[in-house]
């Protein structure tokens, strides 16, 4: 029994340091695309105001949605918004609605490794919508030659690459790819997980990266900031004006701007081949989700006054972790709503 | 429970003729309904699983009744499931694992047990129980970077090539897919296989490998046919740890089977496994009837796994010499 | 004859060779790993890993103080509810029940083995989460415990059903009672096995990530006391890996290399702490 002494001793260790002084402890839970900058924000919260923990999970865009609904987090987050299901299920189970907030922008990116070609490749629509609907097998397919006069394109098979998990990537684009082809948005449609009709599955980002980096004449799709980060290829797609454009922050926040003067109060939209000449087609919004009735006080002050600082200050962090900023007038509208919180 | 007198007996209860009153004076009673409870909440727990598995997939369960075993389409879209290539994927992986990691973790352990030095021994069972320890997501990660390019620069290649006449070895080679997954979980089951059956061989009385001896057989033959048969349950009830890791895998595997339900002979094709779907698609699931098709996943692994012990049980009572070890399952 | 005999022992030597083989694989794949974490995860071990909250991205100086804490306190409820359903259990199986009870009981283990991780975490998310409507570490160390009771069930039993049947019917001839054989002569002789039992649940459990992720979800901060989500090092581990930050990934080897030395020295302590003198000697 002495020997199991010390034991004991670290057990009461370890239960002393559990009761510590509690801060004013806020929990949110939700998408993994905006985890980095959410955890910077919050962080940098913190510092500002030390009696505030706001303490954020990246678990997925369902997992955020399921919990703020269940009531087990204080807030959620999502890469695709609510549908009218979704936002009935809450109100049902609340008796209150729940609001969206969009925080920053991203995009997806094709990214590729054909040996030979070190340049950026342009994409059509079609053909994008043909490789991954199957119908486009070859790398040297009209569809692609055609929009890349000049380069060498091998007449190999491609190897297409998508996420295996549900994500918000895909969401964003299989929602693209939905609004320009008929055939995709009848035989596969739009989700966080489809049935896709070829390709390999990859986990995560880092998943389809390492299967493309990997094998010989695939292509498949990231979120901007991981191909930035970790200096992969990524070609251009044509927009709707006509332009071929590479995804980087301007064009990304142009496509909200070319949304924001349609976009509707409940900010719940899709930016997805968004009009302007110079705006990228496969942006997204990402959106934290705030229920807009909090019976503690002390919670809703703390998340309004996060908002507000996310919209201001905030938005000046977001650029340095290769995330694009909201444009001005989502912003202003945004402010107005956060009065809605009660 | 009565053993032949021509086998070596090995421990069990020992069934007494005390009467019911002196028991319950000297707490053997108490100690019996005691340990009961605590042995009886673990089929609790097991039942209360099923049970809520049961209750959170009644809707596809109405929707989709058998089918659900023999569809092949997956679509979340179009709210049609099935469950067939994953439960093909997760037979194969976990059938690829054993039938790597059990020769190999047993023949460790035959060294370790009988050849080894016992201070060497201790020190590599030492790390060998480390290999458990290893979080899945690493082992994912580390199959992402090492294992795939290999398999597809190396040994895809060279399979191709020797036994490419062979329906499991055809097809184009990406690195990922079945015989990969199953290369992974093999390393994550050894340990088990290793750990329980060196310990095992270890408990085996020392006259019973002199007796062998004594009579004239190699060192190989003592182990092979006296002290192996007599740790026989022990090293089975190992391999049921590792037929259960294999089929319940979720992180490791998702990363390096491929994620694509698909249903074919070849071993380089990519495929998927129930825990790796679940896994991959719980967080985002929306609707009712999706998260519930996922749920009915687990509850068909469950059954799954209840298929496969009860067959490997079966196989055991089989083959078991009459009245060897105890028989047990 | 002595053809025969020449080619046996040949068998011999091969075989056992082979078997030296087969324990050498094993190993250098463990080493492997090892050397790998430490190659690109060693840098970003300092003392500030351990003692400092986690950092945003691009900010050095971070830790995981918090999630070895939490792991910590994971693991100890894992094994308050694992070891003894698992300890207790197996006694009955191998000292009490007779053979149909048995059957099921080992059957239902062999079967909760088998679940996913993640449907253990939903399992317990479903119990302990829902119904109090808040993530926490209560939850986790549950869920937890779940998956450390059938290895500890399993692999007990076989130690227990190990030992000579000769100790248990020599102490009953000196008149001891049944339970106070097993407490006295079959649990000390079947020592070492439940040891490694123990901690060969403890150290699967220990890497496990999804069933946190329901139950215990995750904190950047301090979690006090037991009903607030905590972090731990397997989900810090997942998170990082899957970021895209060079930075996040150093860390996550960093942190695989931790749990692991981590895990190392709790095998160290318990097998020294608890260790006693083994009666039965290894024959």
């Amino acid at each position: 029994m002495k020997r199991l002494a010390p034991l004991f001793l670290a057990v009461l260790a370890l239960v002393a340091i559990g009761v510590a002084k509690a801060a004013l402890s806020i929990n949110g839970a939700g998408a993994t695309f905006p985890n980095p900058i959410y955890s910077k924000w919050f962080d940098d919260y913190h510092k500002k105001n030390p009696d505030i923990e706001i303490n954020y999970q990246s678990i997925g865009s369902g997992g955020g949605i399921k919990q703020v609904t269940e009531g087990t987090v204080d807030f959620g987050a999502t890469d695709g918004p609510m549908n009218d299901e979704q936002l009935k299920a809450f109100q049902d189970k609340h008796g209150f609605p729940i609001l969206h907030f969009p925080t920053v922008l991203g995009a997806d990116v094709p990214t590729y490794n054909i040996s030979g070609v070190t340049g950026e490749l342009n994409f059509t629509p079609e053909a994008l919508a043909g490789i991954f609907l199957g119908k486009v097998t070859k790398w040297n397919d009209p569809l692609i030659a055609g929009a890349n006069k000049g380069v060498n394109l091998p007449a190999s098979d491609i190897v297409v690459v998508h996420r295996s998990d549900g994500s918000g990537t895909s969401y964003i684009w299989t929602d693209y790819l939905s609004k320009v082809s008929d055939e995709w948005k009848n035989k596969v449609g739009k989700g966080t997980s489809v049935n896709w009709p070829v390709g390999l599955g990859g986990k995560g980002n880092e998943g389809v990266a390492g299967l493309v980096k990997q094998t010989p004449n695939a292509l498949g799709y990231v979120e901007l900031i991981y191909a930035v980060q970790n200096k992969m290829p990524y070609g251009k797609i044509k927009n709707s004006s006509g332009e071929f454009i590479k995804a980087d922050l301007p064009s990304v926040t142009a496509a909200a701007a070319g949304a924001a003067k349609s976009i509707p109060d409940d900010f719940r939209v899709s930016i997805t081949d968004a009009p302007g000449k110079t705006a990228y087609p496969v942006s997204s919004f990402t959106w934290l989700l705030i229920p807009s009735k909090f019976s503690d006080a002390a919670k809703r002050d703390a998340i309004k006054g996060f908002l507000k600082w996310m919209l201001t200050d905030g938005q000046n962090e977001v650029e340095a972790l290769s995330y694009a900023k909201l444009p001005k007038e989502v912003v202003s509208k945004e402010m107005k709503a956060i009065d809605k919180i009660q | 429970m009565a053993t032949t007198t021509t086998t070596v007996p090995s421990a069990g209860p020992i069934t007494g003729t005390r009467s019911f009153i002196s028991r319950l004076r000297d707490g053997d009673e108490i100690a019996r309904l005691v340990t009961f409870i605590f042995a009886g909440s673990v089929v609790l727990i097991t039942l209360l699983l099923v049970y809520e598995l049961w209750r959170e997939s009644y809707l596809p369960r109405h929707k989709f009744g058998f089918g659900f075993f023999v569809t092949s389409v997956w679509d979340p879209i179009f709210d049609k499931f099935g469950a067939l290539p994953f439960i093909y994927g997760t037979v194969v992986t976990a059938g690829v694992a054993l039938l790597i990691a059990v020769p190999l973790g047993i023949g460790a352990a035959i060294f370790l047990a009988e050849l080894a030095p016992a201070r060497v021994s201790d020190t590599l069972q030492f790390f060998i129980d480390l290999l458990a320890a290893v979080p899945s997501v690493i082992y994912g990660l580390l199959g992402v970077f090492i294992v795939i390019p290999v398999m597809r620069q190396y040994i895809q290649p060279a399979l191709k090539s020797s036994l490419g006449f062979l329906p499991f070895f055809q097809g184009p080679t990406y690195g990922v897919g079945f015989l990969t997954a199953g290369i992974v979980l093999a390393i994550m089951v050894i340990p088990y296989i290793i750990s329980v059956s060196r310990e095992v061989l270890i408990s085996v009385p020392r006259d019973q490998r002199e007796a062998a001896l004594a009579l004239g057989s190699t060192r190989w033959e003592s182990t092979w046919k006296v002290v192996l048969p007599f740790a026989r349950t022990g090293i089975m009830g190992s391999i049921f740890l590792a037929l259960a890791r294999a089929l319940g895998e979720t992180m490791a595997v998702t990363m390096v089977i491929g994620n694509t339900p698909t249903i074919s002979a070849s071993l380089f094709s990519p495929g998927y496994s129930i825990a790796a779907v679940i896994a991959n698609e719980f967080t985002e699931a929306t609707g009712d009837l999706y998260l519930q098709a996922l749920i009915e996943l687990g509850l068909v692994l469950f059954l799954l796994t209840f298929l496969l012990n009860g067959l490997a049980r079966l196989l055991i009572v089989v083959t078991s010499q009459r009245g060897s070890g105890m028989g047990q399952a | 004859m002595s053809n025969r005999l020449s080619w046996r022992k040949f068998v011999s030597h091969f075989m056992l060779t082979m078997t030296g083989l087969c324990a050498l694989v094993a190993v250098s794949v463990l080493f492997f790993i090892l050397g790998y974490l430490v190659y690109h995860g060693g840098t970003s071990i300092s003392w500030d890993f351990f003692t400092k909250l986690p950092a945003p991205v691009g900010e050095t100086g971070g830790g995981m103080a918090n999630a070895i804490v939490g792991s910590a306190k994971l693991l100890l409820l894992a094994c308050l509810l694992g070891v003894p359903i698992g300890f207790f259990g197996a006694i009955y199986l191998a000292e009490f029940s007779g053979g149909s009870i048995a059957f099921v009981v080992r059957y239902a283990a062999d079967l909760l083995n088998g679940v996913p991780s993640i449907v253990i975490g939903i399992f317990a998310y479903s119990l302990v989460v829902l119904p109090f409507k808040h993530f926490s570490t209560l939850a986790g160390g549950f869920a937890l415990g779940l998956m450390m009771i059938p290895i500890t069930l399993r692999s007990t039993e076989e130690f227990l059903r190990a030992v000579p049947r000769a100790l248990r019917e020599g102490a009953m001839a000196l008149g001891a009672s049944q339970w106070k054989t097993i407490a006295s002569v079959v649990v000390p002789a079947a020592y070492r096995g439940i040891l490694t039992a123990v901690l060969l649940a403890f150290a699967r459990v220990a890497g496990e990530t999804a069933p946190l992720l329901f139950t215990a979800l995750g904190n950047r901060f301090w979690s006090p006391g037991w009903n607030q989500p905590t972090a731990s090092l397997p989900v810090m581990i997942f998170t990082y890996a899957i970021s895209p930050y060079d930075d996040w990934h150093r860390q996550a080897w960093a942190a695989g290399l931790v749990l692991l030395g981590l895990i190392l020295i709790t095998n160290i302590v318990a097998r020294v702490i608890l260790s006693r003198g083994i009666s039965v000697p290894r024959t």
